[in-house]
């Protein structure tokens, strides 16, 4: 088991290091990063002193090498743009991505687990078409434009909550739901269809028919086991989210890290976005790793293969 | 490392989730929250080229020279009095009632140190254009210093007044070196002499400043009113708008005009136009270099210039403060005359001119562009009604100027800020001196612009400017399109003038 996990942890750090390297040749290759950092006035003159004076003189695969090295050693490198040490500011904006994805997975389990059993328990009644429906504006509503709509209404119209920063608890209410609710629909489909199945099972019939009562049999036997996929599917919904908050982070002006990948793009800000690649990516990498260990406490079967 | 991270990361997070500091910002707290959608990290004017550290550099600390903006004569502000000695020395006398914001007393040893250190390419200095102008500086008195220029450079007072600004003496000498052992000049905390300082930087967030209450008196730029400015990133317009409704930010600009016009229906929302020092205008290929030899023939230039409506772009789309320009500079620039070559709109004379350059049935090529995609699609319309199908190439900024540089852009639409420098040589001399950016490499522009641009008799720099501009203009290597003018939103509570060089002098405003 160990040998296999560390196998596995292997493969992914280099596929983290594969998708570092295609990240740093694009991101280069779509402009001159001198350019970015010396702005639209500077004459060529400017901009080849610029590129003298930060190293982006250097062949792109030396430069990625040296990149490499050092975060090799834990060193990732010094922000161009930002003028600070990568580590510091990818730790100190983590938090706050970590604290949004975080609200938005609670909340899309919250609202689609209880759906999803729901649904499985009445299939094809108007509990099952709510949820169903729910699902459907979930998947067609885009994120960007839901999250305006709350801030009209909520921020703006009812003045009930603040409309941008992290400061306090407050300021993630609306970007949670803006972020989860756009995950729900899967959560909640998956939910359904393996409670469905598990429900019309025959360890199922054979619990009811030894008198268990139905909350027992629905949430210690059925749910047990309907869960185990839904376990995978959060994790990588988490690791999507913690990449994927760009645009709710931009709406609602949340200082984290999906806002810092995207700046970073912008300005070519190379030693930032690949240490941010790499980041994400081993988080990635660690909650799939953990959401397998967790199938295995739930599913004797897993651990017996 | 993932457990240093996983433990960082829950402490932060409970501490975000339990800490609710109020967001102050209005009249009631003497906080004008400005924003914009850019975000700040460096909170140096010299290591950061962004429009919001141009602001701040003009807030928080001061030059040399001041430009009043009613007369546009440049005025003494750290210095009393200046002079030409030559055509590359300039002496100055300092004033002695200046502190910094860290409280050491400003003196000529501070000047000497700043020129001398931001001339030095070596130090990295991003804002390159505003600085290389200068050789050295020297000390020639108690109170007084001597400025030496590489070569004669007539503009050098608007960059004294509005771009080279006065550190403290060994103000970068505390940088920390980075791993690869290069100081980090940015990094080191800010300190001016300026009506405001900095108190706090918060990366791509906020910057928080308080009123330096021991500004020097009767300066040029006066005292300021309010107690306390915070600069916030809120990136999306939106947004910004959503919390200016609501109070949470008190100053916004670069309203997109129907929004502009929306707000300024509400009561408690002031929306103003003003006009700002960035020009648009569309290169042609002269030379055929991106393969595309359609505007190697004039009249084919000629062609597109009758195409473009250039008025009712300014009018639908830019705002009332936006003007037609005719000549490859702003009109607001020092020696920018408009009495040159003009193309008006004439679509029936352009559909004429393709045909008599044997394109009646039109052609197709590449239009590049990297700001506001709907006035670059206004474009791509005029020339489809007159048989050219232009298809867009739209781009980051930094991608689009490489391909620029290599030749490759048949056509490509921009726009230049100048560094709100007013001074042509901060534009056409900048595009028409046979660099990468000129599209022509016209030797007879270029030697024009030469004489211009370090001439210090304002008549001869006039009279070569307007031979080299009318040149551009009447040669079609550019097709000058309008200024930019910007909507500015704030709180009907704030008296705030927007001025003509998108520069907001924050230190002026007052609340009503």
């Amino acid at each position: 088991m160990l040998i296999y996990a560390l196998k596995r942890l292997s493969i992914a750090l280099l596929v983290a290091i594969t998708v570092s390297l295609i990240t740093f040749s694009m991101i280069y290759l779509s402009g001159d990063p001198a350019i970015a950092l010396a702005g639209e006035t500077a004459t060529q003159q400017d901009i080849e002193n610029i590129r003298k004076v930060y190293g982006y003189d250097q062949p792109i695969i030396v430069q990625y090498l040296s990149w490499l090295g050092h975060a090799l050693q834990g060193n990732l490198g010094h922000s161009h743009y930002l003028k600070s040490e990568v580590s510091d500011v990818i730790f100190e904006r983590l938090p706050v991505t970590m604290t949004l994805g975080a609200c938005s997975l609670g909340f899309a389990l919250v609202l689609s687990i209880p759906l999803g059993v729901l649904a499985a328990m009445r299939p094809n009644t108007l509990v099952d078409r709510f949820a169903l429906t729910v699902a459907v504006i979930g998947q067609a509503l885009p994120s960007f434009w839901f999250a305006l709509i709350m801030i009209f209404f909520f921020g703006v119209a009812l003045r009930w909550l603040p409309i941008t920063g992290s400061a306090s608890w407050t300021n993630f209410i609306m970007p949670s739901i803006a972020l989860g609710y756009y995950v729900t629909p899967a959560v909640m489909r998956l939910t359904r269809a393996g409670m469905i199945e598990v429900l019309s099972s025959d360890y199922i019939r054979t619990a009811r028919a030894k008198g268990l009562r139905p909350m027992v049999v629905l949430f210690k036997h059925a749910l047990r086991n309907a869960i185990i996929p839904v376990v995978s599917l959060a994790a990588v919904q988490f690791g999507f989210m913690l990449g994927g908050s760009i645009v709710i982070e931009t709406i609602f002006a949340i200082n984290g890290l999906g806002q810092l990948a995207w700046e970073s793009i912008l300005r070519a800000d190379l030693p930032m976005m690949q240490a941010i690649v790499l980041v994400l990516s081993c988080f990635y990498i660690v909650l799939t790793f953990l959401a397998d260990l967790l199938n295995a406490f739930l599913d004797p079967r897993i651990r017996v293969s | 490392m993932f457990r240093k991270v996983i433990l960082s990361t829950a402490l932060a997070a409970a501490a975000t989730l339990a800490v609710a500091p109020a967001a102050y910002a209005g009249k009631a707290d003497d906080t004008l929250v400005w924003s914009t959608t850019r975000e700040v990290a460096v909170a140096d004017p010299y290591y950061n080229n962004t429009r919001e550290l141009v602001i701040m550099g003009n807030t928080v600390w001061d030059g040399l020279l001041f430009r009043n903006l009613k007369t546009g004569e440049f005025e003494p502000l750290l210095a009393t009095s200046y002079k030409w000695v030559d055509n590359t020395t300039i002496d100055f006398d300092l004033r002695t009632d200046v502190v910094f914001h860290d409280g050491s007393k400003f003196g000529p040893e501070d000047v000497v140190y700043t020129v001398n250190f931001v001339s030095n390419a070596d130090n990295g200095v991003l804002t390159q254009a505003n600085v290389k102008f200068l050789k050295s500086a020297e000390k020639t008195g108690p109170n007084s210093v001597r400025i030496l220029l590489k070569e004669p450079f007539p503009a050098a007072l608007a960059y004294f007044a509005q771009a080279v600004f006065m550190m403290p003496e060994g103000h970068y000498d505390s940088a920390p070196a980075g791993p690869d052992g290069k100081k980090d000049y940015a990094a080191v905390k800010a300190v001016g002499t300026g009506p405001y300082k900095i108190v706090n930087v918060v990366a791509g967030d906020r910057v928080e400043m308080v009123r330096n209450d021991a500004y020097f008196k009767n300066g040029p730029k006066g005292t300021a009113a309010i107690g306390k400015l915070t600069f916030r990133t809120i990136k999306e317009m939106n947004t910004q708008i959503a919390e200016m409704l609501t109070g949470g930010v008190d100053w916004i600009w670069d309203v997109p005009k129907d929004q502009a016009e929306k707000l300024g229906g509400m009561g408690n929302v002031t929306v103003t136009n003003a006009k700002t020092m960035r020009i648009s205008y569309i290169a042609f290929d002269v030379d055929g270099d991106s393969g595309d030899a359609h505007f190697k023939d004039k009249r084919v230039r000629e062609a597109v210039a009758h195409a473009i409506n250039r008025k009712s772009i300014v009018e639908n789309l830019v705002g009332p403060a936006s003007v037609v320009i005719d000549s490859a500079c702003h009109p607001d620039q020092f020696g920018c005359t408009q009495d040159v070559p003009k193309w008006n709109y004439d679509p029936a004379k352009s559909k004429a001119l393709l045909k008599e350059a044997g394109l009646a049935d039109g052609f197709t090529t590449d239009i590049y562009a990297y700001r506001q995609r709907e006035f670059t699609e206004a474009v791509i319309g005029d020339l489809a009604n007159v048989g050219i199908k232009a298809n867009l190439k739209f781009m980051q900024y930094r991608a689009l100027r490489d391909l620029v540089w290599k030749g490759v852009t048949p056509l490509h639409h921009m726009t230049w800020g100048s560094n709100s420098i007013p001074d042509v040589s901060a534009s056409t001399g900048h595009f028409f001196s046979g660099g990468h950016d000129d599209p022509a490499k016209d030797p007879t522009v270029a030697k024009l612009m030469k004489e211009g641009d370090t001439s210090v008799d304002p008549a001869v720099r006039k009279a070569k400017y307007k031979e080299a501009l009318s040149r551009i203009s009447g040669e079609l290597y550019w097709l000058p399109m309008f200024t930019y003018a910007k909507y500015y939103a704030y709180t009907s509570d704030l008296d705030f003038v927007p001025t003509s060089d998108e520069i907001p002098r924050f230190y002026t405003a007052k609340w009503k």
